[in-house]
């Protein structure tokens, strides 16, 4: 069990007062409150160590003990009996702090925190405040290909599978809040959010940007100089595409309805655009040279 | 009318141990839609969460409606925001690519 410095977590000196006390954590609780942070981690974890040292330090028994304590302050009335038990004589073997480690007790830090805010805390007659549980983080990995069609899928985020249905079109980098699918809430609080963010690795040769798509085509140079037709790969199976005579290199066309589909819009599709890159025949024979410099000449 | 999804507020308010005047103050603030039947008010479930997260941001923080409001704008905003990194990110990473 990591002790924690309930004062220096608040901001405060040993000597601060009751007032002092009220007055840093409701400062700090403003500043890293879930409702204000969500999704940051980093935020609740704060936020969860302010409650804890609030709970200890705005309670004159609990701080007392903790004063006195330190890390072992919630046993602190175990260790006074065993003192009294085994007389002053033994006294040092307990101060030497192994019989009191986390480790004997039991528990890591959040079931010290659980404890803590048990029978005892409400048995005094203070209101206890109904904290939301913790949010969950996960990141779920998926190819383009994935992303291309809506899809169930079942997580197991902390041991429970949770089934979700992941939108076509969902962006790489992209966070979705499942409600309640997080960590549970305390003295009847409401459960914590899931967040789901979405790492999409791009298998394919198209470059997405939004619900548009990019593709670069190798063209011949006789298609282009004289136009033709040309089979063009989509996500969505080949295309044919009629190349326009006198073609340049680095032209774009847009194959309408051709993209990804849009997020949350069923049936809608954005645009693949396909960039023709002129192939320069090599390797001519004398003959075919001897045409292209007529061709030159005319 | 469908009531399917309609929350009796008296039920909320007396399960949250919050007067009904903090549920229809939220409805003035137009932070929430509530529904009038039969001489009752009524709560949308779909709203519960964010009732919810007005209350503890009311009652744990003492902020007042007016700062509930504006706090809500900004997360909203915030969300917007973020949601436009992703989508600049991604396109950047296109040309990144180039």
């Amino acid at each position: 069990m990591e002790f924690v410095d309930y004062y220096k977590v608040l901001g405060l000196n040993k000597s601060a007062s009751t007032e002092d006390i009220k007055k840093a954590y409701r400062k700090l609780a403003r500043k890293h409150h879930p409702d204000l942070n969500p999704n940051n981690k980093e935020a609740h974890k704060l936020f969860q160590q302010i409650n804890e040292a609030n709970e200890v330090l705005s309670d004159p028994e609990k701080r007392k003990k903790y004063d006195k304590y330190g890390k072992d302050w919630q046993h602190g009335e175990a260790y006074e009996k065993a003192q009294q038990a085994y007389g002053n004589t033994n006294q040092r073997q307990y101060q030497g702090g192994q019989a009191f480690s986390g480790e004997q007790f039991g528990g890591d830090f959040s079931d010290f925190f659980e404890s803590m805010f048990g029978g005892a805390a409400g048995a005094g007659g203070r209101q206890q405040a109904r904290f939301r549980g913790q949010d969950f983080n996960a990141e779920l990995h998926l190819n383009l290909l994935d992303a291309y069609k809506t899809h169930p899928q079942t997580l197991t985020v902390n041991g429970k599978n949770i089934r979700i249905t992941i939108p076509a079109g969902i962006e790489d980098g992209q966070t979705i809040k499942i409600a309640g699918h997080g960590g549970p809430g305390m003295n009847g609080g409401p459960n914590g959010d899931l967040y789901i963010t979405f790492l999409i690795e791009n298998n394919t040769a198209f470059k997405r940007e939004g619900a548009n798509l990019f593709t670069t085509v190798n063209l011949d140079l006789f298609t282009a100089v004289l136009g033709g037709e040309l089979m063009v790969d989509t996500l969505d199976g080949k295309v044919k595409l009629k190349v326009a005579p006198e073609t340049q290199n680095g032209t774009r066309v847009k194959l309408k309805g051709k993209g990804f589909p849009v997020y949350k819009q069923e049936g809608h599709f954005g645009d693949l655009y396909v960039t023709y890159s002129i192939q320069i025949p090599t390797n001519l024979t004398e003959k075919q040279k001897q045409l292209f410099r007529e061709l030159a000449k005319s | 009318m469908n009531t399917e999804n309609l929350i009796p507020a008296d039920a909320f308010c007396n399960s949250h141990s919050v007067e009904i005047t903090f549920i229809h103050t939220l409805g003035e603030y137009g932070l929430i839609d509530i529904t009038e039947l039969d001489n009752m008010s009524y709560i949308h479930a779909e709203q519960l969460r964010d009732i919810e997260k007005y209350l503890r941001l009311h009652y744990e923080l003492n902020i007042n409606m007016e700062g509930i409001e504006a706090i809500t704008h900004l997360l909203e905003r915030m969300s917007g925001l973020e949601s436009e990194v992703v989508v600049l990110r991604n396109r950047l990473k296109r040309y990144e690519e180039l």
